[in-house]
């Protein structure tokens, strides 16, 4: 009987850990909620959050994305098509949430407003139409 | 893991032992004198410097707490590396500083991993290696909630001489910091502790609270224990300039935690408790340095611990060990 219970018990857990795994593999894009794929950048378009989203990008994201967000180690191009296409309400839902199986933290811990600047920093980067074949996307 | 574990066990019971005589043997004992605990922070000191020259540094991404535990994991790649210190003169007991030496790696952005090694000296005493911890801490949630739960394990083999309160846990009192080294270090305790952490980042604050269990594995009662903190940045916004005393540099906040007893009577009842102001300072582009004096509630409480923390986060510390091809 007991044989049986343990049985089960590992057979749930594997269930469950599969089932946690295949919903986590959607592309994070699909998993933005219509409400906050509308939100707009409060600080859109602003020199001063484009300088400060700069320096901020230099301290916590150059590490992955490099230093002309181009991407660096098979981490992707941030001046991508994609990301270009994706609303400043997507890109705050990835900072916020990070993509865990992707390697992309959460940067929830950076205080919303800095996180808008970044987005405005990422905005003003010429876009680069080859980086999207050349690495993979977050 | 295992092997390193083994050594460290090795390295706990060389320095838990009775001294040798090295009267008539001057080559053991030149040896001996060079591997006290002061060598190996010191050593380790050495190592972390060497490895900061050869990588990217940045400010550490975490709230200013010593005890309580958020949701900030480290980025998956990064190391950090951290001084924790913890300095006090308990009532009738000498002054003492316990040193704890961190390595804090991101193994995913899920899941972080973390050595301590521990030490302390004590005045009128001797200085002393404690032992080490290793945590692991497991983001369970894949996005972002109201409250983001972290599962927290770790497993510690400490002596008794061991005076870091990283927690504070069932019946911990002012009684293990006034202790001799001498009396402390033969008593080693192997450790298995979960806490269950919760935190909230509301409108730029963090609230974090840790559910801490622990059951030492040579015997005893279940043992459980609180921390709950909060903190915020004192600037929500970047600044466009590269300036090093910015508020958006300094953090700060509060925390408060203590024991809870143990299975058998749960409760506050023989308890210490100790709260606090705390503060950070994220140099751009250096070190992170905090400090925090935190005080006593209760009788079985020391008056006041003062902490201090440093800690250096090397950026994509495994890209040091990848072939340039790869990069």
């Amino acid at each position: 009987m007991k044989n049986l219970q343990l049985r089960l018990t590992v057979l749930i857990l594997f269930a469950a850990s599969a089932a946690i795994l295949l919903a986590a593999d959607n592309s994070w894009l699909h998993k933005v909620p219509a409400a906050d794929r509308a939100r707009g950048n409060p600080y859109a378009g602003r020199p001063e959050a484009v300088s400060a989203g700069g320096n901020l990008f230099a301290q916590n994201c150059a590490q992955c994305h490099g230093v002309d967000a181009e991407g660096r180690h098979g981490r992707p191009s941030l001046r991508s098509e994609r990301v270009a296409h994706s609303t400043d309400g997507e890109l705050a839902w990835l900072l916020r949430n990070g993509s865990l199986r992707k390697g992309m933290p959460s940067w929830n811990i950076l205080p919303e407003p800095e996180r808008w600047q970044i987005i405005a920093y990422l905005r003003s980067l010429p876009r680069d139409n080859s980086a999207d074949a050349a690495v993979p996307h977050p | 893991m295992a092997q390193p574990m083994r050594s460290l066990s090795a390295l706990q019971r060389f320095y838990s032992r009775k001294p040798l005589n090295t009267r008539h043997n001057p080559l053991l004992r030149r040896c001996l004198c060079s591997i006290d605990a002061r060598s190996l922070f010191s050593t380790c000191l050495l190592l972390a410097a060497v490895a900061c020259a050869t990588a990217n540094m940045a400010r550490a991404q975490e709230p200013p707490y010593f005890v309580t535990y958020s949701e900030a994991l480290e980025e998956p790649g990064n190391l950090e590396i951290a001084q924790k210190g913890l300095t006090g003169e308990p009532k009738n007991s000498n002054a003492f500083y316990s040193a704890t030496f961190e390595l804090e790696y991101g193994a995913k952005a899920w899941w972080t991993t973390e050595l301590y090694l521990q030490g302390q000296a004590t005045a009128g005493d001797s200085t002393i290696f404690t032992g080490f911890r290793w945590e692991n801490r497991f983001r369970i949630l894949p996005s972002e909630h109201w409250i983001n739960p972290v599962l927290y394990l770790e497993y510690e083999d400490v002596n008794g001489a061991d005076k870091s309160v990283l927690e504070v846990t069932g019946h911990d009192s002012i009684a293990d910091l006034q202790g001799r080294n001498a009396d402390g270090r033969g008593d080693v305790s192997r450790t298995m502790e979960g806490k269950l952490l919760l935190s909230s980042n509301p409108k730029g604050w963090n609230i974090s609270e840790n559910w801490i269990t622990e059951k030492n594995m040579m015997g005893g009662a279940w043992e459980f224990g609180y921390a709950v903190g909060a903190s915020r940045p004192l600037a929500m916004l970047g600044n466009g300039r590269d300036c090093t005393f910015c508020r958006q540099n300094f953090s700060a906040g509060a925390e408060i935690y203590g024991g809870l007893a143990t299975v058998h009577d749960f409760g506050f009842q023989d308890t210490s408790h100790y709260a606090g102001p705390t503060l950070y300072f994220n140099m751009p582009h250096g070190p992170t340095l905090g400090f925090s004096p935190q005080f006593g509630l209760s009788s079985d409480s020391a008056g006041v611990l003062w902490r201090v923390k440093a800690s250096y986060e090397i950026q994509q510390f495994r890209d040091l060990f990848r072939s340039k091809e790869a990069r």
